[in-house]
């Protein structure tokens, strides 16, 4: 019983944190056409920033999480406007810009924080006993605020003029121009939404983590699986394929042997059997043929 | 948009009763025709250097490589920098099969570093528990590699553009799964080390390595270049039309994802023999990346630009060494920079410059010239 509740917890939180992580993908994929590799960077300076603010200055972590889902949305809209947005024309110089970019993040924080393993002091202390396991107050408020956010989201894409804007550029940029809206400030909105959400993922998960500078690569794969599970483009699709291959990983890491080591090729591998049936992903969307 | 039609007035003009001399002169009976045949193919070798390589800069410099990779280890025997240059050539034929692969065929490869991954894990496992040396060993691998390529080629046949490179990507890491679950075959986290040399001394490597290099890129240009080449750059800018030409589009591509697989397979196995150890850092995504860098920075569907981005950003990132703990972070700059001007690439945005297409018909000629050299149309 005890396993039941360690992997529907640990299911539950890593599905959240993929869902978050690859709703902000999908989103910037959808109106700007650009594969952010970059995307979980963001995450990763969000989680060190709020290291900094804790350790460093000493403030309430509280404090170190508003600081970083400001500074790191900053240093993204920044980043887009210097490197992305002048050759968003060609796709593979985007494609490597942001490599180069995720890089260029990593190394800056090897160099101020050194390759060592740090931790960061969770924001609520203690743990409540659900059948003889113990639950973190963290991970179930990692799990909450992965709920409120996406909710949000939901209500800024479904019932706001400016989610109607994203929604209908994602749909098609030319008929979206052509309507009044302005894309190139919508796509930056877009980017300014996208990498909030990466950078407020890095800011309830990194209680449950550990931080090191190449953090940044594990949840990339395990997003970009979930976006190609789900669907490119499609948010409801994002949010079902994170969960399905959040417990994928859960289930193997506790039930197979070698698990820990198995985790990632089992979740791909049910991408690609899922890809294999359906070529666009569970609720793909297919988007015009862009010739 | 098509690149520039590459003019093929190089091949081919040599009288057809000189290439097959009679009997009578292949039995040696007239000295005289022989020495006539020698002197006909020097002065052919003689025109085509005047007429149609040192007219164009580009073709000098490809000369001019050649000729220093060859040369190098006559002037320095220097172990560290033939190490510098024997890796470089490797990388160097890794990055021109992406480019086969992505840049040609455009199925954005993210992955590539599977088929590293495999020839190099291939070359070790064959060299170390069945014995066979490097020579076997490597096409071997290679082999592997096809296999591998054939495997991910098949799912990824339905797949297009964003959906195929982050599917690609998920490869290496299952493999790489795979190779942490088995640590009694594979080494695991320390991979399997101690296998044979690659030839007995550096500069033995040096010249394997380049040889092998300089031959499979221009294996690889002839392949671009040829009927096959131009179905693959077809499916690239329109897969539909292609097929409503009535060529068999799957076959095409999974003939590319083969033969850049075979390409990649043999760069791995030569890496394993170098290095004498294959470990699972050959399957990593960074290794993945570091190939997608290398191939746009020297600028893709051309084949030099990545085998020369490989020759300015390997050594480039070893030069770096004595400046350690910044060298990552220049050469992400360094790539972001040079992306920012010239989005196309590197070797491409070079040739521009020092070279312009006649309009009228399309042979390129030096930028200083007024006319062309061929059709004397005015060049602008």
């Amino acid at each position: 019983m005890g396993l039941v509740i360690n992997i529907i917890i640990s299911g539950l939180i890593s599905g959240s944190v993929y869902a978050l992580l690859a709703i902000g993908f999908s989103l910037i994929f959808g109106v700007a056409r650009i594969v952010n590799i970059a995307h979980t960077a963001f995450y990763m300076l969000a989680a060190y920033c709020i290291y900094f603010v804790t350790h460093n200055m000493g403030f309430h972590p509280i404090w170190g999480m508003i600081a970083a889902i400001v500074l790191v949305t900053l240093v993204g809209l920044v980043s887009y406007r210097i490197f992305i947005n002048p050759i968003r024309e060609h796709e593979g110089a985007v494609l490597i810009a942001t490599i180069a970019l995720a890089m260029a993040f990593q190394e800056i924080m090897v160099l101020k924080f050194t390759g060592t393993f740090l931790s960061v002091p969770s924001l609520v202390k203690g743990y409540l006993v659900i059948l003889g396991v113990k639950v973190f107050y963290q991970q179930l408020l990692t799990f909450c605020m992965a709920l409120l956010v996406m909710a949000v989201l939901w209500v800024l894409l479904m019932r706001t003029k400016l989610g109607l804007a994203i929604r209908s550029t994602a749909q098609d940029r030319e008929v979206a121009n052509l309507m009044g809206i302005n894309e190139s400030r919508v796509a930056m909105m877009t980017m300014g939404v996208s990498v909030g959400l990466a950078a407020f993922t890095g800011a309830v998960v990194v209680p449950l983590t550990i931080l090191e500078p190449h953090m940044w690569m594990g949840p990339l794969i395990m997003m970009m699986a979930v976006v190609v599970l789900g669907g490119l483009g499609s948010l409801k699709g994002s949010f079902m394929g994170a969960y399905i291959l959040g417990f994928a990983e859960a289930l193997v890491v506790f039930l197979a042997p070698m698990g820990a080591f198995l985790k990632g090729s089992v979740a791909l591998s049910i991408m690609i059997l899922v890809l294999l049936i359906r070529p666009e992903g569970l609720f793909g969307v297919y988007f015009e043929e862009e010739r | 948009m098509f690149a520039p039609l590459r003019d093929k007035s190089l091949t081919g003009f040599a009288p057809k009763g000189m290439l097959f001399p009679s009997p009578l002169q292949a039995a040696g009976l007239s000295n005289g025709v022989d020495m006539d045949l020698i002197l006909f193919y020097l002065r052919k070798l003689f025109t085509v250097l005047k007429n149609e390589v040192l007219v164009l800069p580009s073709r000098v410099v490809v000369i001019l490589f050649f000729l220093i990779l060859l040369l190098l280890p006559v002037f320095t025997k220097d172990t560290y920098l033939l190490r510098i240059f024997t890796l470089t050539s490797i990388f160097a034929i890794l990055a021109a099969s992406w480019d086969l692969l992505s840049g040609f065929t455009g199925q954005m490869n993210f992955g590539h570093a599977l088929f590293f991954g495999v020839g190099a894990y291939g070359a070790a496992l064959l060299n170390k528990y069945v014995g066979i040396p490097p020579w076997g060993t490597i096409p071997l691998g290679a082999l592997g590699a096809v296999l591998a390529g054939l495997i991910i080629g098949v799912p990824c046949l339905r797949l297009r553009g964003t959906y195929l490179a982050l599917t690609t990507l998920a490869f290496p890491i299952i493999l790489m799964g795979i190779v942490f679950a088995l640590p009694d075959l594979t080494g695991g986290e320390l991979g399997i080390s101690g296998i044979a040399r690659l030839a007995g001394s550096r500069v033995a490597d040096y010249y394997i390595a380049v040889v092998v290099m300089l031959g499979l890129s221009t294996i690889m240009w002839k392949i671009t270049d040829s009927n096959t080449g131009i179905i693959f750059h077809a499916i690239r800018e329109d897969e539909l039309a292609v097929r409503a030409a009535g060529i068999n589009t799957t076959r095409y591509k999974l003939l590319a994802f083969c033969l850049s697989g075979f390409f990649a397979g043999i760069s791995g196995g030569l890496y394993a023999h170098f290095m004498r150890i294959a470990g699972p850092s050959t399957l990593e995504v960074s290794m993945s990346f570091t190939v997608v860098i290398w191939a746009i920075f020297g600028g893709i569907v051309t084949i030099y630009g990545p085998v020369g981005a490989v020759f300015i950003l390997f050594p480039l990132l070893e030069f770096m060494r004595f400046w350690q703990e910044y060298r990552t972070l220049m050469f992400a700059c360094v790539v972001l920079l040079i992306l920012l001007y010239m989005p196309d690439g590197l070797f491409r945005w070079l040739r521009d410059k020092i070279e312009k297409e006649c309009p009228r018909c399309k042979i390129r000629n030096i930028a200083t010239r007024d006319t062309c050299r061929v059709c004397t149309a005015p060049l602008d």
